[in-house]
Parts: C-alpha cells; sequence; structure tokens
C-alpha cells in the first residue's frame, strides 16, 4: 500500500493545483468556466449539421429547465426568509385551491409541448439516413473497434495506442491520453456516410460527442446511424455501453479529411490489398 | 391470521403470480411487437412459407438500395461474405443473390444465420422466399458453400427509405461447443 | 431500544430476550427497527464500495484496483444502494409509522412480517460472498444485460438467487402493507384521510408487487440461458438481448419511483409540521402519486434510446417520459405553497425535507432534459446520466429517509436528537453530496462515459472535486450513526407530541409509544 500510495504522489501533484481546486470548490458552477474551460463543461457544439441542432435543442431545454428552477427555488427561498416564526408571522390556514392546481398543471404542460416540438422535429431529421454515398461496418469487440469500408472491400482493427506504462503511472500521459488509436477511422468531409453498428461478443455502444452519435453495438443486429462531417479534423469517443473488464479502454478516433485526402487514402490501403 | 388478512394477501400472492407469467408472456408479446412494427430490426424467423398470392403485388417504379453484410459471432471462425454488397431492386420484383461461407478451421463445424434489418421500418417488408436464415449449416474443415437467398422488397416499403441493409450474423452451433456465448 | 424493551415487560405476552426476541419478533417496532439497523449497515457497505470508485477516480491512471474489480464495485455498489438500503430503509420506517399513522395495534400480518426481513441479510450475505469467488463479483452493471453478466463466472447464480430472495422479501413486505392499510385503519380513518406517507406507500406497495415478479422473471431466464441451454436473450437461438433490456426496465423504471415515491410521503408529512401549516393539495397530492405511478408503467424505453427503436416509439416513450413532469411539478409547487405564508422553524427534518425538494427538482429538471431523446443521445451512459440519479437518490431519497428518521426518532427513542449535531450533519452533507454530484453534470456532457475506471485527462479536474466530495459525504455520515446512537441511549425527553406543529395519530401516543400500539382503536373525527 505505502509503495502504491507513493507511486501515485507525482502524479497527484501535477494534477492537484490547490488554488485552481479551492476555486472551484467555493463558486463550482460559476468559476468551473475558469477552471477547465467551456469545452469540459458543456456538450460540444460538434462539426455535423445535426450535432449543431442537437447543442441548441439541449441549450434551449437547459435554458428552459434553469427558468422554472429560477421560478421555483426564488419562491421557495422567499419563503425561507420571509415566513419564518422567528419572524413572528403566524400561518396562514389555506391548504387548497383548485385554479391554482389547474394553473400549475396546465403551465407545465404548455411548457412541455413547447419543447417536444423542436425536439420531434430534431428526432425526424437524424432518423432519416437515405441517400448517403459511402457505407461503414463499425464492429464492437471486448476491447476494440473495427471499421469495414463496405463500398471498397477493406476493413482493419483499431486499438488503444496509449501505452500500458502511461496507464499504470510509469510513463507520462500523452494528451490524448486514452482517446488514442492506432488506426483511426479515415473518412470523408462534406459526405454523407451511412454507418452500420453491430457487435462480435456483448452490446457495445460507438460514441463520438462531436458528432453527436450514440449508438448501440448489438450481437447478431444491426443497427445504422448516419453522419455528414463539415469541418476536417480529429474526433474522439469512446465505447459507452459496459462491456467487460476494459470497456474504458477502447477508444475512437475519427480522422476527417477532405475528399481528395479520402480518395487518395482509400487507394493507398486498397492497393496493399492483401485484407 | 385473521380472515379479511388472508383474504387480501392471497389476492395480491395472486396478483404476483401473474406478473411472474406476464414476465415470461412478454417473451411471445415482443416477438409479434417485432414482426408487426420490425421494432429490433428482427425479421421473422421463418420464411414466408406461403407468400401471400401476389395479386396485388405490382412491380414499382422506384428503386432501393439493398445492401448485405455478414458477420460472425466470436465462437464462429469463418469467413462470411457476400456476393455483391450491393443491389438497385424495384419493390415487388423477386431477385436472388447469394453469401459466401467458409470454414476457415481443421474441425467441421455446424454454423446457423440470424438475419437483421435496418431501418427496422423496413423488416417487415423484405420478404425473404428461400433463405438460409436459422437453419444449421454443417461445414467440414475448410469447406466452402454457397447459400442463396432470393427475396423481394414489399411495394408497401414505406416511401421515405431509400437504402436498407440485410445483415446476417454466424453463430457457432456446433453440437460439441453447444450455443451458449457465455 | 432499550426503552422499548422495557415498556412491554409489563405486557402479559410471552417476549424472549436477547437476540432471539430479535429473531423470532413478530412486532412491527421490532421488525422496523431490524430493517432501519440493516438499512445503516448496507449504507456503509455500499458507501465505502462508492470510496473504492471515487478513490479509483482520483486522479487518471489505474493506481489502486484491477477494472474488473472496478466494475464489480459499480456494480455491488448499485445493488446494495438499491435493494440494501433504500427499500429496507422505507420498509422499516412503513413498518414503524404505518400501524402507528392509521391507529392499528401492529402490522396485519406479523409472521410474514417477521419472515419478509430475515430473507435479508441472508440474501446480502450470499450477494456479497460472490466477491470472493472464482472470477470475482458480478461485473456486467446493476442492470444484469446479456450477454455480458452471462459472462459472469461462479457468482452469477448466487447473485441472481440473491436477487429472487430480495424480491420475495420485498413481495412479502408490500403484501403486509396493504393488508395492514386496507384492513387495519382506525373507525374513520377514510382513504382521504389517510397522511401522505401512508398513501404513497400503498402506491408504492403495489408498484412491488407488480414489478418484482418481472424482475424475478427475467433473472430467471438469465439463469436458464447461462445453464439449461434456453434462448431468450441468444440471438444465435432466435432471442434477441435487447429483449433483457425491455423485461428489465419494465421492472426498472416503476422500481424507480418505489425508491422516491415514499420519499415524497415523508416530506408531506414533514413540511406542514415545521410550516405550521396543513399540506396544501391534498387530494391533487394524492392524485399526482397515483398517475406518477401508473405512467411509470409506460416509459421503460426511455432507458435505452440508443438501441435503435423505430422513430413511433422514441417518440412515445419521450412524449410519455415528458408527461411524468406535471404530477411531479405539481408535487413539488405543492411542497412550496405548503411553505408559503406558514410559521417555518428549520430543525434538522425540516433543512433534510428542504434539501431534498431543492435537490430532487435539479435532479428531476436533468430528467426532463434526458427524456429529449436527440438530446439523450448524448446523455445517454454518460456522467451526465449518473449525475442526474445521484441527484435523485441521494439528496433525493437518502434525505428523505434521513428527514424521516430525524423526524421519528424522537417519537420512537422517547428522546430528542442532539440539534446541533443534526444540524452538522445536514450541512455537511449537502455540501458534500453537491460536491460530488454536481461536477458529474460537467464531464457527463464533455463526453466521459459511465463505469469506467480510468479517464482522459480533460476530466482530471472535476473527478478529482468528486472524489473529494465522496469522501466528505462518506465520513459525514459516521455522524449520522453517532447521533442515532446517542439519541437512543439517552437525551432531552421527548414529549407526546413531539414537535409543535405535529398533527397526526402517531403524536396522541407516548413517546416511546407502547409496544402494543393502538389496543383500542383511536377515533378519528
Amino acid at each position: 500500500m505505502p509503495e502504491r500510495i507513493r507511486r501515485l504522489l507525482p502524479n497527484l501533484k501535477s494534477v492537484l493545483n490547490l488554488r485552481r481546486l479551492a476555486a472551484g470548490a467555493i463558486l463550482l458552477p460559476f468559476a468551473s468556466a475558469a477552471l477547465a474551460g467551456w469545452d469540459t463543461l458543456n456538450m460540444p457544439v460538434g462539426v455535423t449539421e445535426v450535432s449543431r441542432i442537437v447543442y441548441d435543442l439541449h441549450m434551449l431545454i437547459f435554458w428552459i429547465c434553469v427558468v422554472i428552477g429560477i421560478v421555483v427555488f426564488g419562491a421557495m427561498f422567499y419563503s425561507i426568509l420571509m415566513h419564518r416564526k422567528s419572524r413572528g408571522v403566524t400561518a396562514a390556514t389555506f391548504h387548497e385551491s383548485t385554479t391554482v392546481e389547474v394553473i400549475w398543471t396546465v403551465i407545465p404542460f404548455i411548457i412541455l409541448v413547447a419543447m417536444a416540438v423542436p425536439a420531434t422535429a430534431t428526432l425526424i431529421k437524424m432518423e432519416d439516413s437515405g441517400q448517403s454515398e459511402m457505407t461503414i461496418k463499425i464492429t464492437g469487440y471486448q476491447w476494440l473497434w473495427r471499421y469495414d469500408y463496405l463500398d471498397h472491400d477493406f476493413g482493419f482493427y483499431s486499438f488503444l495506442s496509449t501505452s500500458r506504462d502511461s496507464i499504470r503511472d510509469r510513463a507520462e500521459k500523452s494528451e490524448h491520453y486514452l482517446l488514442e488509436v492506432d488506426r483511426p477511422l479515415v473518412i470523408p468531409t462534406n459526405t454523407k456516410i451511412r454507418l452500420l453498428i453491430t457487435a462480435n461478443d456483448v452490446i457495445h455502444a460507438w460514441w463520438v460527442p462531436d458528432l453527436a452519435l450514440k449508438r448501440d453495438a448489438i450481437p447478431g443486429f444491426i443497427n445504422e446511424l448516419w453522419t455528414q462531417i463539415d469541418d476536417p479534423g480529429v474526433y474522439r469517443g469512446q465505447c459507452a455501453e459496459l462491456c467487460g473488464r476494459d470497456h474504458g479502454f477502447m477508444p475512437i478516433e475519427v480522422h476527417a479529411v477532405p475528399p481528395d485526402e479520402y480518395r487518395a487514402w482509400v487507394e493507398e490501403q486498397t492497393a496493399g490489398a492483401a485484407e | 391470521m385473521k380472515r379479511p388478512h388472508r383474504r387480501t394477501a392471497i389476492r395480491l400472492a395472486a396478483v404476483c403470480v401473474l406478473m411472474l407469467g406476464f414476465s415470461y408472456a412478454l417473451v411471445p408479446l415482443y416477438d409479434i411487437l417485432c414482426d408487426l412494427t420490425g421494432l429490433s430490426g428482427s425479421t421473422s424467423n421463418l420464411t414466408q412459407a406461403t407468400p401471400t398470392p401476389p395479386k396485388a403485388e405490382t412491380v414499382a417504379e422506384r428503386q432501393v438500395t439493398l445492401q448485405f453484410v455478414a458477420n460472425v459471432d466470436h465462437s464462429m471462425p469463418w469467413d462470411i461474405r457476400p456476393d455483391q454488397f450491393e443491389m438497385k431492386v424495384n419493390p415487388g420484383q423477386t431477385y436472388q443473390t447469394v453469401f459466401h461461407a467458409r470454414n476457415r478451421t481443421a474441425q467441421p463445424m455446424t454454423g446457423q444465420a440470424v438475419p437483421s434489418v435496418t431501418p427496422q421500418m423496413a423488416a417487415p417488408h423484405l420478404i425473404k422466399q428461400e433463405c438460409f436464415c436459422f437453419t444449421s449449416q454443417p461445414l467440414d474443415a475448410g469447406e466452402s458453400v454457397e447459400m442463396p437467398l432470393i427475396f423481394k422488397v414489399s411495394e408497401r416499403l414505406p416511401s421515405n427509405i431509400g437504402t436498407l441493409t440485410l445483415s446476417y450474423t454466424f453463430f457457432d452451433v456446433s453440437p460439441t461447443s453447444g450455443t451458449q456465448s457465455g | 431500544m432499550s426503552e422499548i424493551a422495557a415498556a412491554h415487560d409489563d405486557h402479559h405476552d410471552y417476549h424472549p430476550s436477547g437476540l432471539w426476541r430479535w429473531v423470532t419478533t413478530t412486532n412491527h417496532k421490532d421488525i422496523g427497527t431490524l430493517y432501519l439497523w440493516l438499512a445503516m449497515i448496507m449504507f456503509f457497505i455500499g458507501g465505502a464500495m462508492a470510496l473504492v470508485i471515487r478513490t479509483e477516480l482520483f486522479s487518471p491512471g489505474l493506481q489502486f484496483v484491477d477494472p474488473q474489480f472496478f466494475n464489480s464495485m459499480t456494480t455491488l455498489h448499485a445493488l446494495v444502494m438499491i435493494f440494501g438500503v433504500v427499500m429496507p430503509a422505507f420498509t422499516g420506517l412503513a413498518n414503524w409509522q404505518i400501524p402507528l399513522m392509521v391507529g392499528a395495534t401492529d402490522m396485519a400480518l406479523p409472521r410474514l412480517n417477521n419472515w419478509s426481513f430475515w430473507i435479508l441479510p441472508f440474501a446480502f450475505a450470499m450477494l456479497l460472498s460472490t466477491m470472493f469467488m472464482d472470477g470475482g463479483g458480478p461485473a456486467g452493471g446493476w442492470t444484469l444485460y446479456p450477454p455480458l453478466t452471462l459472462q459472469t463466472g461462479n457468482a452469477l447464480p448466487f447473485v441472481i438467487f440473491s436477487i429472487h430472495f430480495m424480491g420475495m422479501s420485498s413481495i412479502m413486505g408490500a403484501i403486509n402493507i396493504i393488508a395492514t392499510i386496507v384492513n387495519m385503519r382506525a373507525p374513520g380513518m377514510h382513504m382521504m384521510k389517510m397522511p401522505l406517507f401512508v398513501w404513497t406507500w400503498l402506491i408504492t406497495a403495489f408498484l412491488l408487487i407488480a414489478v418484482m415478479p418481472v424482475l424475478a422473471g427475467g433473472v430467471t431466464m438469465l439463469l436458464t440461458d447461462k445453464f439449461f441451454g434456453t434462448s431468450f436473450f441468444n440471438a444465435a437461438g432466435g432471442g434477441d438481448p435487447v429483449m433483457f433490456q425491455h423485461i428489465f426496465w419494465f421492472f426498472g423504471h416503476p422500481e424507480v419511483y418505489i425508491l422516491i415515491l415514499p420519499s415524497f410521503g415523508v416530506v408531506s408529512s414533514i413540511l406542514p409540521t415545521f410550516s405550521r401549516k396543513p399540506l396544501f393539495g391534498y387530494s391533487s397530492m394524492v392524485y399526482a402519486t397515483a398517475s406518477i405511478a401508473f405512467l411509470s408503467f409506460v416509459v421503460w424505453a426511455h432507458h435505452m434510446f440508443t438501441v435503435g427503436m423505430p422513430l413511433a416509439g422514441e417518440l412515445f416513450f419521450m412524449f410519455a417520459t415528458m408527461l411524468i413532469a406535471v404530477p411531479t411539478g405539481v408535487k413539488v409547487f405543492n411542497w412550496v405553497a405548503t411553505m408559503w405564508r406558514g410559521s417555518m422553524t428549520f430543525e434538522t427534518p425540516m433543512l433534510f425535507a428542504i434539501g431534498f425538494i431543492i435537490m430532487f427538482t435539479i435532479g428531476g429538471l436533468s430528467g426532463l432534459m434526458l427524456a429529449i431523446v436527440p438530446a439523450d443521445f448524448q446523455y445517454h451512459d454518460s456522467y451526465f446520466v449518473v449525475a442526474h440519479f445521484h441527484y435523485v437518490l441521494v439528496p433525493g431519497s437518502i434525505f428523505a429517509i434521513m428527514a424521516a428518521v430525524y423526524y421519528w426518532l424522537p417519537k420512537w427513542t422517547g428522546n430528542h436528537y442532539p440539534e446541533r449535531l443534526g444540524k452538522w450533519h445536514f450541512w455537511l452533507s449537502t455540501i458534500f453530496v453537491n460536491l460530488t454530484f454536481f461536477p458529474m453534470h460537467f464531464v457527463g456532457l464533455a463526453g466521459m462515459p459511465r463505469r469506467i475506471p480510468d479517464y482522459a485527462l480533460q476530466f482530471a479536474d472535476y473527478n478529482m472535486l468528486a472524489s473529494i466530495g465522496a469522501f466528505g459525504f462518506g465520513f459525514a455520515q459516521l455522524l449520522f450513526l453517532y447521533i442515532v446512537v446517542v439519541t437512543i441511549r439517552g437525551g432531552e425527553k421527548a414529549t407526546d407530541q413531539v414537535w409543535e406543529g405535529a398533527e397526526g395519530l402517531e403524536w396522541t401516543l407516548p413517546s416511546p409509544p407502547p409496544y402494543h400500539s393502538f389496543t383500542t382503536p383511536p377515533v378519528v373525527r
């Protein structure tokens, strides 16, 4: 045990910055923006049309909830401050009002309808997977992913590339610790891509927050998703369904590249195509 | 035990037994629901034994894309691939394709294919007239086989579905190894 | 509890003493006490597991435990906290309070009552023993999804049998509670005059009877799939692993309300007392509870939006789930209206009740966010979900249980608890519970999946805060244990009414109440 703790200490020191920690502890929701930046605090806006709509929907619902919270807690705190025995208040005796009950049944209902409308519209848009230009099959394994480019008849496995030493604190942790793989999924930008998802052993889930994509990979069954990425870049995600011992160690790395670059990459892959 | 208490207790216990039965009844209910709605994308277990008489089914003008995908379970070291990945089909017309399977191992094995369709709403509209699903397929060491599939896409396929995927996953059902994946 | 033992000495019934008394007891107060102590013990065991989890998650990298053991900690933590803490604690409260509140001498089926408690220690001994088995404890999550759960080693049948026992215990407890409420109310205690705690428990008991058998059936199918060659959930044999999720959540969502409805009852009892004003909208509270219970049967699939459902299914479950916000909102508004223009004092039970309302509402609002399917695709199985359900369960259910204990402990023991320490306990718990669970919203939204033993570097700060909070919260609960023990052993004597504003049959009895509560039924006006 003491040996373990000693090994942990240098690592602790590097992460434990007391000043930042104190700031966070005191003014958690407010200070946290300064603490680590907005992107570790909220859902990413993402790089697809869908992810942006989902983000907007998320923020809309969030602000509605905040307003509801302010109204309800505001009334409550006012009451807690003003209607206390120590201020010499005598209690009122009312305990019923049908009018009031009806009002606070109907108003939330209207708010819910207002939420449901954009949610339904978004959902319908997300489910529209027709007219895709290419298809990739994603298969979950314990504990790695396989990507098959069905239009070009090749595929490969994608393993975590973070070293055991760095997981066990025996080596420095890289910038993309636990979110890096040996062979990333390469896909073209501005192309509607159909993703077929299944699994080989147990249920996994393929999740890339920047693409607002998450779908379960279920052995024996096929699921579908689609995406169309606007901006080239590297987008990272993880398995989201508990799938055994190394569930936390099967990340997803997506490289979105311009279509020309993608075509060149495909040629490179199929040229050496023993696989 | 006082009489009214006993009566209440017995009635409630009966409800419990009923609910236990209900949990098992969920199994066929779920299958029925899946067949009706395509929930979970499973297609009906059997090929349509008596294909409904093709009275009203006419061949449609529009074309849809049908994709074929083959997968294997972790217990299953076979090579499986569809003869062709994509077909353009007219709903209402009957087509044929094959899947190739090869037993890569050095011992005889028996495989069984489980079909799945996405989008799920399309599952009831993909009518397989001849299919190798849910039938045992024995293969000797190194042996290959071509498995035919005769199918049509129903005219009634919702018009918003342009692409559908039929996926087969092969499981090892060799008598020695059992069907358990656990 | 020695006072209670003393109080019944002069009674003519035969009462063995010592341990045997507790083993053979059929008295609702004794059994209530046993349930509550079991919950207390399991709370510390489940809490220790949570601290193992938070220790490993204190900083990135694997320092303390193996990932497989980590997974079995998350699994057992959930099973222990749900079946071993919240449910027995509420059953304990029901055992103590329902006969007192409806004016009965005891529970309707006292021997069944003894039996339903004494199954539990064995069930949990069996569950916890799996940690030491070949292949380790269950590590597939408390939701037991196949095929992963079928990979469990020798532990699987023991886990499943222990779930069967817990289920049987809950069902017997529920039958007893319904029989008591239906048949043993004092003259004049009409249904619509029952305290809300009794109402919420009545509805909870019906939920238990409806869904515990479904869980039993589902896990039995797992068992036969694993050992007897059935294929309920095995795609190779024509089964469907997703069907398990449907069965599980058909149990699981009503279960969520089993864990929270009695808290609504507790809070609805406490608020009027300390506001010195009757509960606002009694009948709408009853109807709201019933509609929540009813709706809980048609929303199960919102736990599994990512399995891939047809659009119509997703829309149905989204709308049904959002609809639950209406009766839940009515409850919260009624509570605020109860406080409104009251004459409030803030003793510990009131503090916990107010803490409950605020933090349960936060959990409820994040629940509403989770109902929105497109956004749920991002939230699902992330730490946002972990934050959500811990907000409704820890400062929700657990706070309500603590509020109830502080509220009724003077009645049960005849002694007041030390008020200053109680307030300390509340404030420490509240600060640390928020420090633990609030940051989880952030890491979840930013992309941290749940049930992982190690995480990417950008999640490090908030995980550290959460771990610090968890240790603070854990150690603050030792104070609770201390307060309970001290109060049982002595303290300032409580009057019969205990609280100035308290109303109801239980406050007409002496503190502590006699061994047999109402030997002559009281008459309710």
